[in-house]
């Protein structure tokens, strides 16, 4: 029992240090992918083509004072980054790397993924109201409607997988989707698909949906107030965040750890292949697209996404009680 | 009590609703500049914009009351940063007005030229920040890309990237290269080409549609009435351009139209700077085709190091015989003095109207010097452009106006 409990801790020292590794070199990942689309180098300097980066920046911001506005609510505006952080790091918990490998392999795996991800909005909304600071109010406001609707139609068009799989465990979903006739469901759930990469974009708070910290508008939002290393765990949330639904995704609709063929020493290669794929999308919206304003993301949400995912989700539910069985 | 006061007093009497204020700037990365907009929100929705600018006042007009006509020229580099070479040639015209003197017509070319160039600058930069402020920020380095090549060609031309001080008082400083001219050639053969690029990204992005259709509306009548200019007011489809319709320099032997948008809103606005830029390159074109060969500048031009004249007593709208008839008499009598009476000269630079108003006493000095600046009244018109509209659009409006705040303050 207690060799089991020793050994789980140590998974879970392993696992977060593995995706901490990941997130530094996320950043790196962007700077350099979005630097390329933009006809320069992206950093260059720490180290052989700015490989150093991240731990530069790292021991930047963990040295930085820590300023803290007077006025604020000091235990709330303590509490948010860490909120906002652990939300996003728990869920890594419960998803299959590859096949029996989860920390916490339970049965409603893809429910719990939805409850902290809505809790990291929660974390991003008191940062907003505990600051009290006009622009980061404005962000925290923008954050909650935002978050709450795109919740919605992020739950929706996962319905349609969990009623292909017939299962909210993780790993039960990756099985049932090798067994499909086409090996993942991106392609029998389209729509669903679809929705789910638009509130993917919308629950990180990443472009063309950056609303929250816009910084055009509200300088950077609901961590305006923040420096130094709080700063550094809202970000550290946020790109955490991103790695979680890119693995939501690929668990879902793109078949998880199955690969076209078995890499027996390397079993994680294709879910690597295909979380990196992801997130390479979401850079490649960043430098692409134009940010849409506040009330167009809520009509596009409520009035085009939702519909969309009822619809998959009905769509769904005629063919597998007709076409599939 | 205008509408907006009586909807601010009405929804502060609400409990649900609560309006706060916003002072967005001086320090802020979307205002370009030390720009600040006092705001009333009622959530997300503006009650009401008020500017205050005066942050990067550096007191030009009042430097040059006592600074020759020709050492002034510097100053003018800093009011539109932008594009410095308009400024420049604006100045020069208005002096050169006052002091009855004509360039040359190389040099008229030269100045045409370059003044495209430099709205070619001006509108890459205001694209860049246009689009970055809307979220786009790949054409910001895209724009950054071209500009930095006309950047360089202005270095080659007189040594200085963005304060030439090219043009002079009758004339320009220096003649053209011929490596200016072969990378003048190959830039405007490949620009088009890049102008692409930016409206593959952005021009039929349904984002960009949604952000910039029908928002920042000025109908043709209010955009006279606030006294827009340039591109801002061509966007409301009023078809007024000092170089077409008071044309200067080489501007009466080009051929080129002006681009007339139709609603007014941003998204008009856009199009309208965007033709313009393709207008510009077909101007330049046909300035390195027809350059003439001559002097570069006036025999009767100004040393660089003004003489002083004593002054002689006049005032602007003074009584009597018109000043400017008076200093014309004068001139001819005696060309002892310099030429007294008030002159105002306007030029189309890439913001708008820059006019530049002299009251002279003959003395080499301006008694009195002040720069109509578009940018100034520009910034005066967003208060009205975003009463009713939502935060994110006032961000969407000043890149639409297009402003900058070393003209804006001068």
């Amino acid at each position: 029992m207690v060799i089991e409990i020793l050994l789980t801790i140590l998974l879970i020292v392993v696992v977060f240090s593995v995706i901490m590794l990941h997130v530094a070199y996320a950043t790196y990942f962007e700077r350099k992918v979005i630097g390329h689309m933009q006809v320069r180098m992206g950093p260059m300097r720490v180290g052989p083509h700015g490989l150093l980066q991240p731990i530069a920046d790292g021991i930047k911001l963990f040295f930085k004072e820590d300023v803290f506005p007077e006025t604020a609510d000091k235990p709330t505006f303590y509490a948010a980054p860490i909120i906002c952080l652990v939300a996003a790091l728990t869920s890594i918990a419960v998803i299959p790397f590859w096949e029996g490998m989860a920390i916490s392999d339970i049965n409603i795996g893809l429910l719990f993924i939805l409850a902290m991800s809505s809790l990291a909005g929660w974390g991003v909304v008191l940062a907003g109201w505990a600051s009290n600071s006009k622009y980061a109010f404005l962000g925290g406001l923008r954050a909650s409607a935002q978050i709450i609707s795109y919740e919605i139609a992020m739950g929706l068009s996962i319905v349609g997988v969990m009623m292909m799989a017939g299962s909210l465990n993780m790993s039960e979903i990756v099985k049932a989707q090798a067994q499909s006739p086409f090996g993942i469901y991106a392609i029998p759930q389209v729509l669903g698909f679809f929705v789910f990469l638009v509130a993917m974009l919308a629950e990180t708070n990443r472009t063309p949906f950056d609303m929250p910290e816009c910084e055009s508008e509200l300088v950077a939002g609901y961590c305006t107030e923040y420096a130094g290393f709080r700063f550094a765990l809202f970000f550290l949330g946020e790109y955490v965040g991103m790695i979680v639904m890119a693995s939501v995704g690929t668990i879902c609709f793109l078949g998880g750890w199955t690969g076209p063929f078995e890499v027996p020493f390397f079993p994680i290669i294709w879910f690597m292949l295909k979380v990196y794929f992801l997130i390479f999308f979401f850079y490649w919206v960043r430098a692409t697209l134009p940010r849409y304003r506040y009330d167009q993301i809520m009509a596009l949400g409520w009035k085009v996404l939702i519909p969309l995912a009822l619809g998959n989700v009905i769509l769904t539910g005629i063919m597998k009680t007709f076409v599939w069985h | 009590m205008s509408r907006n006061e009586e909807r601010i007093a009405d929804v502060s009497g609400d409990a649900l609703s609560e309006v706060f204020e916003v002072q967005m700037g001086p320090q802020h990365p979307a205002t370009h500049g030390v720009l600040k907009l006092n705001l009333v929100l009622d959530g997300e929705t503006v009650l009401s914009c008020k500017p205050d600018v005066g942050y990067l006042h550096r007191g030009i007009e009042k430097l040059s009351e006592n600074l020759t006509y020709s050492q002034s020229m510097p100053l003018t580099d800093r009011l539109d940063y932008m594009s410095a070479i308009a400024n420049n040639t604006g100045y020069c015209l208005a002096v050169e007005t006052l002091l009855g003197i004509e360039a040359p017509l190389r040099a008229k070319y030269l100045r045409t030229m370059i003044c495209e160039m430099s709205r070619i600058a001006s509108h890459l930069l205001w694209i860049a920040t246009h689009a970055l402020d809307i979220g786009a920020m790949t054409v910001f380095l895209y724009a950054f890309r071209e500009r930095e090549l006309i950047l360089e060609m202005f270095e080659e031309l007189c040594g200085a990237r963005l304060t030439p001080s090219y043009p002079r008082i009758g004339g320009v400083r220096q003649d053209v290269t011929r490596e200016f001219m072969d990378r003048l050639e190959k830039f405007i053969a490949e620009f088009p080409s890049r102008l692409e690029e930016y409206e593959t990204l952005i021009d039929t992005n349904r984002i960009w549609l949604k952000r910039t259709k029908g928002i920042g509306i000025i109908p043709a009548e209010q955009a006279i009435g606030l006294g827009l200019t340039g591109a801002s007011l061509r966007g409301s489809g009023v078809d007024y351009d000092i170089r077409k319709h008071r044309p200067y320099d080489a501007y009466p032997y080009v051929d080129f139209e002006v681009p007339i948008g139709i609603s007014g809103d941003v998204y008009d606005r856009y199009r309208c700077r965007m033709e313009e830029f393709r207008q510009s390159v077909r101007i330049i074109r046909q300035c390195m085709e027809q350059l003439p060969p001559g002097p570069i500048i006036a025999d009767d031009a100004p040393d660089l190091v003004m003489e002083l004249k004593p002054p002689r007593k006049v005032m602007a709208g003074s009584t009597g015989p018109s000043p400017l008839k008076t200093a014309l008499i004068r001139l001819v009598e005696d060309r002892q003095a310099y030429m007294e009476g008030d002159v105002y000269v306007s030029t189309e630079v890439p913001k708008g109207e820059l006019g530049f108003y002299f009251v002279s006493d003959g003395r080499g000095m301006p008694y009195r010097m002040h720069i109509r600046s578009p940018s100034y009244i520009h910034i005066g018109a967003l208060g009205v452009i975003c009463e009713g509209e939502l935060v994110a659009d006032i961000i969407a409006n000043i890149g639409s106006l297009d402003v900058v705040l070393g003209e804006c303050d001068r």
